[in-house]
């Protein structure tokens, strides 16, 4: 990756231009009639309309126009292009490398799905058109929902969400409406493990819920003995993500799904964690009501460097009469998404779903044993998705001098051409470094990231220095994170 | 749907070889795939056939689609309300296409995320231009969800306000969406049509369109200071596109800027994905939901951008959260981004040029028609606008759709029509020519 230190604005020259507009096809006389003189403008106005005759100025009174000069970038078409492609090359994506960001499912993005994304038959369709003008759009919805509800064992989905947390935020609505729509007013509060993805208190907190917090115990699984004297006509329900951020099935699931029906509240499923349960397991049938799936991490929609996503909501019977209540976004979600998920689903079909789920969980067992000699493992036993290491064995500490911590070696990965795994999460462990192979890496790329980490072990080991002052090959080196979010420049 | 003609032994995503598999499970020390889940209680372990479709080939797929595309009839669109047909350059499907942009997470990982993060920079900076705000976000799922932040954050900035009013001017999908987003969290919200009128002392926030819901641009005079004078903040929900030659959020004297960038040649996808903004003035940065990207400096002084007053997916601030937003909609940001480099300040001008002199032309000859009366005589408009209809509406659109026109949508008894730059003389003529037809 070489390093590129323009922006768009510093490639500016006036007058230049990058756009192809046809000229007007209405003459003189069909363009609208004077509301008001050109004496009345004043200069800036004068200046930003300035030239040909404007039908903006004719047509709206002069204090409702824009007073200040617009400055944006004056560029040619090939001035963007480059630019584009210069600050394209300071990424990487799952097409430039191994990506085992923990929690992130960062699975290989099929072409042909980009390629029915962008078709013309969908593109152009306005989201407020009559249904009998869109039957094939509503036929991709009814079939990813009829997919989608096979696969997870709920009833129905709907697909407004753009995110997971959108999703997660969509689901709990629909928890306080079932409560709601029994008169069960009191039900306030939302249970959250300790191991729970940050949004899940974020979400519950934003929809104006109380977070109870219950512990795991020394398995990383949730103890169930903790959660029965937080159960009681207060609560609305527990969000848990299965297997947990730890990568651990929650074995107790039949158990806690007894016990929180018991006591009148729901299961949400954090479909975050999907991925290994793909072909194999359905979170309908371990009791869940409620559940939010991400497109772009299970069903291989690509991550769009932070979206757009998509974070379809499913339910079960009891809360299927409030499906269509909370209006999350405008239209009918993220619909490009939703064309590539069908397309893989379809490519997938009964027949391929059933290895997905296990082939990741075979690729995060593999680096797990093929690691531990080297790194901290916390909790030994199998895994599914991925798991969390507690940091290096030897991080080669000694005399006072400092040893390698995880941010080191996440790091130093860089230099090796793999991006970092998830670091610093969950945090019931300090030194957590989180990692997620999926199904489509192979075993020989899986073989090269597990010698590199060796390597950078017996690197830190030997001198943690080389880990310190890593990355050394990126286009740039470690930020002063600290001063920027003190004192940020955010506008130049 | 075709009998599958896949071949079963493989498959293109999952490189796994018998062989491969063999090697790992005895590195792991289990006897074969199954054993993997010997921690999932026999019950959960689902035995039955998936109700999926067979598995069709990539060839079968495309074709598949193909078929579907073809069930919907391709219209002109002569209808806004939130999703506008503007012209997308070329250039923009070819750059956010770049897998260096497309399959990348969101930019947490620093030293190697220096693409997505300057562009960011660079939509935030136009995000202010456009607006005159003075920091802006890294963007939104979309406008109608921003509104619904906007007011949110309204109602963190002012202490002990719980109460906001909403225009009812403003969009159907955007008033649905904000009534779902606060209605939760117990914040009390006032539909007004004169928002003036439901001001108050336990007001946190109020919000009004730049442009209504029937398309007449909106003189918000002597709002800000009403709103301000009663202690609240003021939003102003926009056309970004617009705002190349209508007055600024700023120039109004508003303290928020929200809207939806798909005006910005994000085609209209039956929806999505569009993506929103959100903007303000520097007193309220540090309410801002969501993520926001800032130059820095790196250990040897190079220029680089970092995510400042982040909430990332795991380290979003738990259950003191005021939103629970944390990645946004970068790639359609990058595309607004690219749309807006490449039209500069003249070519969005000339877009509104165009496609104002389209919609007055095609409202002076829908007049001539006889066939409708004006419904907000001497209001200005820009693009979108509303007439009174005088003829049966269910015929009208039915003769609109048969010739190939999405138009003449009914709003609050009215009928409302839009005409962006894409829209030909041609196309405007044939539709009042089909208008003529319609029986009176």
């Amino acid at each position: 990756m070489k390093y590129y230190d323009k922006l768009i604005f510093e490639l500016s020259h006036p007058g230049r231009t990058g756009y192809s507009l046809p000229s007007c096809s209405l003459s003189a006389a069909e363009t609208p009639g004077n509301v008001q003189s050109s004496a009345e403008t004043d200069n800036t106005a004068a200046r930003l309309f300035s030239g040909e005759q404007s039908f903006v100025r004719e047509s709206v009174p002069n204090h409702l126009l824009r007073e200040s000069i617009l400055e944006l970038p004056e560029v040619s078409e090939v001035d963007v292009v480059r630019h584009y492609t210069n600050l394209s090359q300071m990424n990487f994506g799952v097409d430039t490398g191994f990506y085992p960001l923990g929690s992130c499912t960062m699975k290989y993005n099929p072409k042909i799905n980009e390629e029915i994304a962008s078709h013309p038959l969908f593109a152009g369709l306005h989201p407020l058109q009559p249904d009998e003008t869109v039957k094939g759009a509503r036929e991709v919805i009814e079939g990813l929902d009829a997919a989608l509800a096979a696969i997870t064992g709920m009833k129905h989905f709907t697909f407004l969400p753009c995110a997971g947390a959108h999703g997660e935020l969509t689901g709990l609505m629909l928890m306080r409406e079932y409560h709601l729509a029994r008169n069960d007013n009191a039900r306030t509060k939302v249970i959250v493990p300790d191991s729970a993805h940050g949004t899940n208190p974020a979400s519950a907190a934003v929809c104006g819920l109380q977070i109870v917090e219950v512990k795991s115990g020394a398995d990383g699984l949730v103890d169930v003995e903790a959660l029965k004297p937080l159960l009681g006509p207060d609560v609305a329900g527990i969000m848990m993500t299965n297997p947990n951020t730890l990568g651990l099935f929650e074995r107790q699931i039949g158990e806690i799904a007894e016990l929180v029906h018991e006591c009148g509240g729901l299961l949400y499923y954090d479909g975050a964690n999907m991925n290994p349960l793909l072909g194999k397991v359905r979170p309908g049938d371990m009791g869940f009501d409620i559940m939010h799936l991400n497109l772009h991490k299970t069903f291989s929609t690509p991550h769009g460097g932070g979206g757009p996503g998509s974070g379809p909501v499913g339910v079960g019977e009891r809360v299927l009469p409030y499906l269509n209540i909370p209006r999350t976004s405008g239209f009918h979600g993220n619909f490009g998404v939703m064309l590539r998920a069908y397309a893989y689903i379809l490519m997938l079909g009964k027949q391929h779903i059933k290895m997905a789920g296990p082939l990741a969980t075979l690729s995060a067992n593999y680096i797990k044993e093929s690691l531990k000699d080297c790194f901290k493992l916390p909790i030994a036993s199998v895994c599914k998705h991925e798991f969390v290491f507690d940091g290096l064995i030897n991080d080669g500490a000694r005399d006072g001098k400092a040893g390698a911590t995880t941010l080191d070696v996440a790091k130093r990965l860089l230099d090796y051409g793999f991006h970092a795994p998830t670091i610093y999460f969950p945090l019931l462990f300090h030194q957590a470094l989180m990692i997620e192979p999926t199904e489509t890496e192979s075993l020989e790329t899986l073989d090269e990231f597990i010698a590199v980490m060796k390597k950078i072990a017996a690197e830190a080991a030997e001198d943690p220095d080389i880990l310190h002052g890593a990355p050394h090959n990126a286009p740039i080196g470690r930020p002063d994170e600290t001063s920027a979010a003190r004192n940020p420049i955010l506008k130049a | 749907m075709l009998k599958s003609q896949t071949d079963m032994s493989g498959f293109a995503y999952f490189p796994h070889t018998e062989d491969d598999i063999r090697v790992m499970l005895e590195r792991i020390g289990v006897r074969s795939l199954d054993e993997l889940y010997s921690d999932v209680p026999e019950p959960f372990i689902y035995k039955g056939e998936y109700d999926l479709p067979d598995a069709l080939s990539e060839q079968q797929v495309r074709d598949f689609f193909e078929s579907l595309g073809k069930k919907n009839t391709q219209l002109k669109v002569f209808v806004g309300q939130g999703a506008y047909d503007h012209y997308t350059p070329a250039v923009i499907p070819y750059i956010t296409s770049r897998s260096e942009f497309l399959t990348a997470y969101t930019p947490d990982q620093c030293e190697i995320s220096q693409g997505t993060r300057r562009y960011i920079f660079e939509w935030q900076r136009m995000v202010c231009r456009l607006t005159g705000m003075d920091v802006a976000n890294a963007s939104m799922y979309d406008g109608p969800s921003a509104a619904a932040e906007a007011l949110r954050m309204a109602v963190a900035c002012t202490r002990k306000r719980n109460k906001v009013i909403v225009s009812t001017k403003l969009q159907q999908n955007v008033l649905d969406v904000v009534s779902s987003y606060l209605k939760y969290p117990d914040i009390e919200v006032v539909f007004a049509w004169d928002v003036l009128s439901a001001l108050g002392p336990d007001v946190a926030g109020v919000i009004v369109p730049s442009i209504c819901r029937h398309g007449v641009i909106q003189d918000l005079t002597g709002i800000a200071d009403a709103v301000h004078a009663a202690g609240a903040l003021l939003i102003e929900y926009c056309d970004p596109s617009a705002l190349a030659v209508l007055k600024t959020p700023a120039e109004w004297g508003a303290d928020i800027a929200v809207g939806d960038a798909q005006t910005l040649g994000i085609p209209l996808c039956y929806g999505g994905p569009y993506v929103g903004f959100l903007a303000c003035r520097n007193e309220y940065m540090r309410k801002l939901p969501g993520r926001i990207v800032g130059q820095a400096g790196d250990a040897s002084g190079k220029r680089c951008f970092v995510l400042t007053l982040q909430a990332r997916e795991q380290h979003i601030r738990r259950e003191k959260a005021t939103s629970n937003i944390c990645s946004n909609e970068s790639l359609m940001a990058l595309w607004a981004t690219v749309y807006l480099s490449l039209m500069g300040p003249e070519g969005l001008r000339k877009v509104n040029e165009l496609s104002c002199a389209g919609a007055h032309y095609l409202y002076d000859e829908l007049l001539k028609t006889g066939r409708f009366e004006e419904a907000f005589p001497g209001k200005p408009f820009l693009k979108e606008f509303c007439l009174k209809p005088l003829v049966d509406v269910e015929k009208l659109q039915q003769k609109l759709l048969d010739a190939g026109f999405f138009a003449a949508l009914e709003l609050d008894g009215y009928v409302t029509f839009c005409v962006t730059e894409k829209r030909t003389k041609e196309e405007i003529d044939a539709l009042v020519a089909v208008v003529k037809e319609v029986e009176l």
